[in-house]
């Protein structure tokens, strides 16, 4: 432990703590006491702080941990999160200005919301909405995964055997991100992910131009990287024959194309079916918004490729660690005086805060919207909705630490990959519903259930060389030896039983619903009628 | 410019950022080097502005559509 680095890291994280309830006064709201208050900023975001906001989102503390990682540990087709974030914004694009009108003309808060709107099934909406609660559950314990991993490497309570005293930083960081968002909800993150970025920025400007210079430059870097690659794959041949050890390279074989494709093309899908990257964009004031947004949010991308090098970086600086995840915040420890690297220890866990705080919101929406609202309380008032969200965001967050202090961090993983493939099965639902009505409110239910219940049997047959069971993503394209991420083949089945049962329950006569949006409500902007700056929530 | 046209060529325009990126084995080799990096890396970091100037452009025609009420 490094007194400086504490030092700094402490006054950075109090800093946000105070930033975090000055939120509430920000940007004056009369009240709080409503779920598009509280649990969407307002609804009036523009392009700047959205831009934080949805940056803040994507690219969470988790993934500036794990991707790295996946490149120390030598396996490139981790960096299938740099195309991943190329592809996602078209979609943004084209997509969520569509759900951003239908969600404002209606005053949907979740992606539930719109599908029993669109739909007119609440057994659709309730498979949406708990769909999203068990992906983002996972993915906040996740975030805390990431805050555990600096933590550790800074020193601080690792030293105690005492398993209080060990895990009472992490206690206390949620303890005071719990109280923050209870108070603030979603302008906390919008707030803070200002200063989470700066320090992000300027730690990854500094890495990679200060830390390859001091390894001989990237080629050099590469250089070392192929070479300890090759005599790893040497030094194991045998156990590489045998299946027990994977060979490390720097580059996806040639088997692994279309891992790496559908890797990246299936989470860009999942990535705006997530409820946390709807709350985001549904904040925003305009469509423009969104849509600029999509144009300017890559610049984020260019940051994390640059940061999953370092993966890379921190082989050539012969950082040792058994856990790959340490590795870039060892990187940092080694390298960096003592003060910049509390700087960089303070930027990846804020980093984890403000995705933890607009996914426990977003849970708390859709607990609140889909299931408190439309089954235990119908007749809840907007007050009494807002209580209900501040506590369940309390809750959730609660959850997910129990969730990884008590049981293993490797649950917490395993559980993020089948939350992206469950997540991908809502898709025929929200986004073929953006378009059109066609199919058949029983057949997307359908389609839900087996793609569902496939992609877990999928996910659960999967071995790695430590697992037995969810050992990783991908399995074989059915009848061949190509590898492809589980979650697109079970969306495959998914929407080949929603489009074949639609014709079918059609002509059987089974009651389809009534749609309650019209055409025009996707393309209604700001200043169309029944489109105001701020919702009147008492019409809602 | 008429609806449809103009719809047609926003999507011509992003679908180069969405095709691209799938495409490992256009890619996937190590040379040319630039500034060290092989092919693979820098290419794909290429592929960040060259997405971002795409859908930058589809941002400004659709804009312009939405002026005279043509929204998608």
């Amino acid at each position: 432990m490094n007194g400086v680095a504490v030092g700094v890291f402490v006054f950075l994280f109090l800093l946000v703590t105070v930033m975090g309830f000055a939120a509430s006064r920000w940007r004056r709201a009369a009240s709080l006491d409503n779920l598009d208050e509280w649990g969407l900023g307002g609804r009036g975001f523009g392009t700047f702080i959205a831009w934080f906001l949805i940056g803040g989102d994507i690219y969470t503390a988790y993934t500036f941990i794990a991707v790295p990682a996946t490149l120390y540990a030598g396996s490139a087709v981790g960096f299938f999160a740099v195309p991943y974030t190329i592809v996602v914004y078209p979609l943004i694009f084209l997509f969520l200005p569509r759900l951003w009108s239908v969600s404002h003309r209606h005053g949907y808060v979740t992606p539930a919301d719109f599908v029993e709107g669109r739909y007119d099934s609440r057994p659709l909406a309730l498979a949406v909405a708990l769909t999203g609660l068990l992906a983002t559950m996972p993915y906040i314990a996740l975030q805390l995964v990431g805050m555990q991993v600096v933590l550790e490497v800074i020193g601080i309570g690792t030293d105690s055997s005492n398993w209080f005293v060990k895990d009472l930083p992490l206690f206390l960081a949620f303890a005071v991100l719990a109280a923050y968002t209870y108070s603030s909800g979603l302008r906390a993150p919008a707030l803070i992910a200002f200063v989470k970025d700066t320090l992000i920025y300027v730690v990854i400007i500094v890495a990679v131009i200060y830390l390859p210079s001091q390894f001989g430059g990237w080629g050099a870097i590469f250089d070392t990287v192929e070479s300890s690659f090759a005599s790893f794959n040497a030094d194991n041949a045998d156990a590489i024959a045998a299946g027990q050890a994977t060979p490390r390279a720097i580059m996806p074989a040639e088997a692994a194309h279309w891992a790496y494709g559908s890797l990246a093309l299936g989470s860009a899908l999942a990535l705006f079916m997530y409820p946390h990257s709807v709350t985001g964009v549904l904040s925003t004031r305009n469509r423009s918004v969104i849509r600029r947004n999509a144009a300017l949010l890559p610049a984020y991308s260019f940051l994390l490729g640059l940061l999953a090098l370092l993966g890379f970086v921190a082989i050539a600086a012969g950082v040792k660690v058994a856990n790959p995840q340490q590795s870039v915040p060892q990187l940092f420890e080694n390298e960096f005086p003592a003060w910049f690297a509390g700087v960089a220890f303070a930027a990846i866990v804020i980093g984890a805060l403000v995705p933890a705080a607009i996914m426990s919101i977003a849970a708390a929406n859709l607990w609140t919207r889909n299931i408190y609202r439309a089954y235990l309380r119908p007749d809840a008032t907007h007050a009494e909705q807002a209580r209900q969200a501040k506590l369940v965001s309390l809750l959730v967050k609660f959850g997910a630490l129990v969730f990884v202090l008590a049981l293993s961090k490797d649950f917490a993983i395993n559980l993020q990959l089948l939350g992206g493939v469950w997540i991908l099965q809502t898709l025929p639902a929200i986004v073929i519903g953006l378009y059109t009505r066609w199919l058949h409110r029983w057949a997307v239910f359908a389609g839900w259930a087996v793609g569902m219940a496939w992609g877990t049997w999928l996910a659960y047959g999967v071995a790695s060389p430590v697992q037995a069971h969810f050992g990783g993503p991908l399995v074989n394209l059915p009848g061949t030896e190509t590898k492809v991420y589980i979650a697109m083949l079970a969306l495959a089945l998914n929407l080949l039983v929603a489009v074949v049962l639609t014709p079918v329950l059609r002509a059987a006569g089974v009651d389809d619903g009534t749609d309650h949006t019209s055409p025009d409500d996707y393309t209604a902007d700001l200043g169309d009628e029944g489109v105001v700056e701020e919702l009147d929530p008492a019409a809602g | 410019m008429s609806s449809n046209a103009r719809w047609t060529l926003i999507c011509v325009l992003l679908a180069p950022a969405v095709v691209l990126p799938l495409l490992v084995g256009v890619y996937d080799r190590h040379d040319p080097e630039l500034w060290g990096f092989p092919f693979f890396f820098w290419f794909q970091f290429l592929l960040i502005p060259i997405a971002a100037v795409l859908t930058t452009s589809a941002y400004y025609l659709a804009r312009s559509g939405e002026k005279k009420g043509d929204r998608r």
